[in-house]
């Protein structure tokens, strides 16, 4: 997993609620044994048209926006389980999401995979649409380790698990840590008579 | 209130904490873990880069459901990507050596329909499958809910997940439901009234009468849903209802084990002075035959009602893409596309109430209904019981097992611009395939509208009345 530190960039606004995983990578594209080439088919069926012609109108396909982090509307991520979503929002370039809430499978997927998920509160999430909406070449300043996200000199902290924090500054994953109790979970399991 | 009282949730939970990590997440054991083809490849292959062997292979169950065909599943599968998949998983299983059942096997079908059709589900486990709609198991009295990939790879690696412990929230029914009123109905209200992110961070509880005297086809039709309002996974308390469905089933426990086992079963419903972080509760006599007409599961109403104002752009959005107004009923749509299948409704219940009203009757003309049985032990009974000959004389079709038009992985897809009233749990955009449009409801009413060719609520009312 690729660490994240700092990261400043100018933002796409998408501020469509509810937005299901189902849009953010349709189901017909989970045919991969890889998890590379999803980004290709992010928001597949919102920026083509059936006979593959752009949608001028959506967001990632306005030339006004573009950078590494995706603003987007209340309840991010609802749906399926699917990882490829988070693949898919990476693997386009996306490094953070900014919302005004998460779905929990999307959240802990994202972080899994160095895709940090920002919540605010949902009177900064309209002002930072707003504000990237009507100068679109705005740069928005993230520090995971002060836990601030910064626009216009104006500063805001968000919340980040503390082990989650340490794993995306390092690039460390699960399986690291989890390999390292492996002990713990063999004493565990000897002990454990109910299951 | 005494400090012990506890949730069936956190009884449970806490009978798996192996470690919990000073300010962090909590290692969780898991007994069971249920693989697909779609969120598992990339799982196998992280281990296989990092040299790592499957730590508990016995522990897993796998099978194929999400992007398998529902026709001809005996031929070689055409669709190369979905052949490659399947193969793919056959391959890792034989490999480390997991129990795999393949298409064709008589225990094949959909994850979350087999499990607890064999006995694997069992009150009191921790489960977890790449899978948002694991949360079916909790049905059991089980912690079950859907992973990531990565996860999967956790779990293949140590048999556990890191999770931070979610909060507890219940939904208690009182009351005694309309005959005519489907497990279906009273999900899909419920997050008609609390949204799809009210359970966000939550484990959900379901208590009161109306759960109790659910039978378990129904309770996992109710837990199945609980992702649909944002809860990773929903539960309800084991009972005789429970014990008496999984007695005998082929991996449930024997003589001496299962009596150990029942008692133990029987320590885990929430104590009487347990406290939830959250609470709702409603009236089973609010609760009507429903249908959604947006595009996120909330979006229902009940089948006699008008679509209401529009409040915001998403909605807005929602109701452009389905084609459809505020203040307009259903009745006056066409609906072409009947779905009677997924991890929601494709259980033997299901058939049997669709099979109910059907009987002697005829699908309605340019109606094109599918029925797909959630496993090839669902596909034995309807034979058995006779209900292929009530579907097949009233035109329907009957598929093999599979996930099918619930996500349209496979060739079965309902086309752009299409309604289809589907048992399935998800109506998001191009779910069904690019362009359709998805009205989720019960069975039964799936079964009116097949016969009737529009969402007609009389027929209910008369259904009630015979039956």
């Amino acid at each position: 997993m690729q660490a994240l530190i700092k990261l400043e960039s100018t933002a796409v606004p998408l501020a469509t609620e509810n937005i299901d995983t189902d849009q953010i990578i349709p189901a017909r594209f989970l045919k991969s044994i890889t998890r590379e080439g999803f980004g290709e088919n992010l928001f597949k069926d919102w920026r083509y048209h059936q006979d593959n012609t752009l949608k001028e109108d959506f967001v990632l396909n306005d030339k006004k926006y573009k950078g590494e982090i995706l603003i987007a509307g209340n309840n991010f991520g609802c749906g399926s389980s699917r990882e490829h979503a988070a693949w898919a929002l990476t693997d386009y370039g996306f490094k953070v999401v900014v919302s005004s809430y998460f779905a929990d499978i999307f959240k802990g997927n994202a972080l899994n995979n160095g895709l940090l998920p920002i919540t605010v509160s949902s009177e900064y999430l309209h002002y930072l649409l707003q504000t990237v909406q009507r100068e679109p070449l705005t740069k928005i300043k993230i520090d995971v380790e002060a836990q601030t996200i910064e626009v216009n000199e104006q500063k805001h902290n968000f919340e980040l698990d503390p082990y989650k924090k340490i794993c995306l500054l390092h690039g460390y994953d699960d399986i690291d840590y989890l390999l390292s109790q492996k002990s713990k979970i063999e004493a565990f399991e000897r002990n454990n008579q109910n299951n | 209130m005494g400090k012990t009282a506890k949730t069936l949730f956190d009884k449970v939970w806490d009978a798996h904490v192996v470690e919990r990590i000073e300010n962090g997440p909590e290692i969780i054991y898991i007994d069971k873990h249920l693989i697909h083809e779609v969120t598992s490849p990339q799982a196998f292959k992280e281990l296989e880069k990092r040299g790592i062997d499957i730590f508990r292979p016995k522990q897993i169950l796998a099978t194929v459901d999400h992007n398998v065909p529902t026709l001809n599943q005996e031929l070689p599968i055409k669709d190369e990507l979905s052949k490659q998949q399947v193969e793919q998983l056959a391959h890792n299983c034989q490999k480390n050596g997991i129990t795999y059942y393949d298409l064709g096997h008589p225990y094949q079908g959909i994850v979350h329909i087999i499990a607890p059709e064999l006995g694997i589900t069992q009150p009191g486990m921790s489960m977890v499958c790449g899978d948002s709609h694991t949360s079916t198991h909790g049905a059991f009295g089980a912690i079950a809910f859907g992973i990531g990939t990565s996860q999967v790879a956790q779990v293949f690696a140590s048999q556990c997940v890191l999770m931070n412990k979610p909060k507890s929230m219940r939904i208690t029914v009182s009351g005694k439901l309309s005959q005519y009123v489907q497990p279906k109905d009273v999900i899909l209200y419920i997050i008609s009234q609390v949204g799809t992110d009210a359970g966000t961070g939550y484990f959900c509880e379901y208590a009161g009468e109306v759960f109790e005297q659910m039978s378990m086809e129904g309770r996992m039709t109710i837990c199945n849903m609980s992702i649909e309002m944002g809860a990773r996974g929903g539960m309800i308390a084991p009972d005789q209802t429970t014990f008496d469905y999984l007695k005998d089933k082929v991996f449930a426990p024997k003589a001496e084990e299962w009596t150990k086992k029942v008692n133990y079963w029987k320590s885990l419903p929430s104590d009487k002075d347990a406290v939830f972080d959250k609470e709702y509760h409603f009236n089973a006599e609010d609760i009507q035959p429903m249908i959604t007409y947006g595009t996120n599961p909330s979006m229902g109403i009940a089948v006699d009602q008008t679509i209401p104002a529009i409040k915001t752009k998403s909605e807005e959005r929602a109701l452009t893409y389905m084609g459809l107004s505020q203040g307009q009923k259903l009745d006056s749509i066409a609906v072409k596309h009947i779905f009677i299948g997924s991890c929601t409704n494709a259980r033997i219940e299901d058939f049997r109430i669709a099979a109910s009203y059907i009987n002697g009757k005829q699908i309605a003309k340019d109606v094109n209904a599918l029925i797909v049985p959630g496993s090839q032990q669902v596909v034995q009974q309807i034979k058995e019981e006779g209900l292929d000959s009530v579907f097949e004389q009233a035109g329907f079709i009957i598929r093999q097992p599979g996930c099918s038009a619930c996500l349209a992985m496979n060739e079965d897809k309902i086309p752009a611009g299409d309604y289809c009233v589907s048992t399935s749990n998800r109506n998001f955009e191009g779910r069904q395939g690019q362009g359709s449009r998805t009205l989720l409801a019960s069975p039964l009413t799936a079964a009116i509208v097949a016969i009737e060719g529009k969402i007609s609520y009389t027929k209910l009312y008369d259904y009630a009345s015979v039956n």
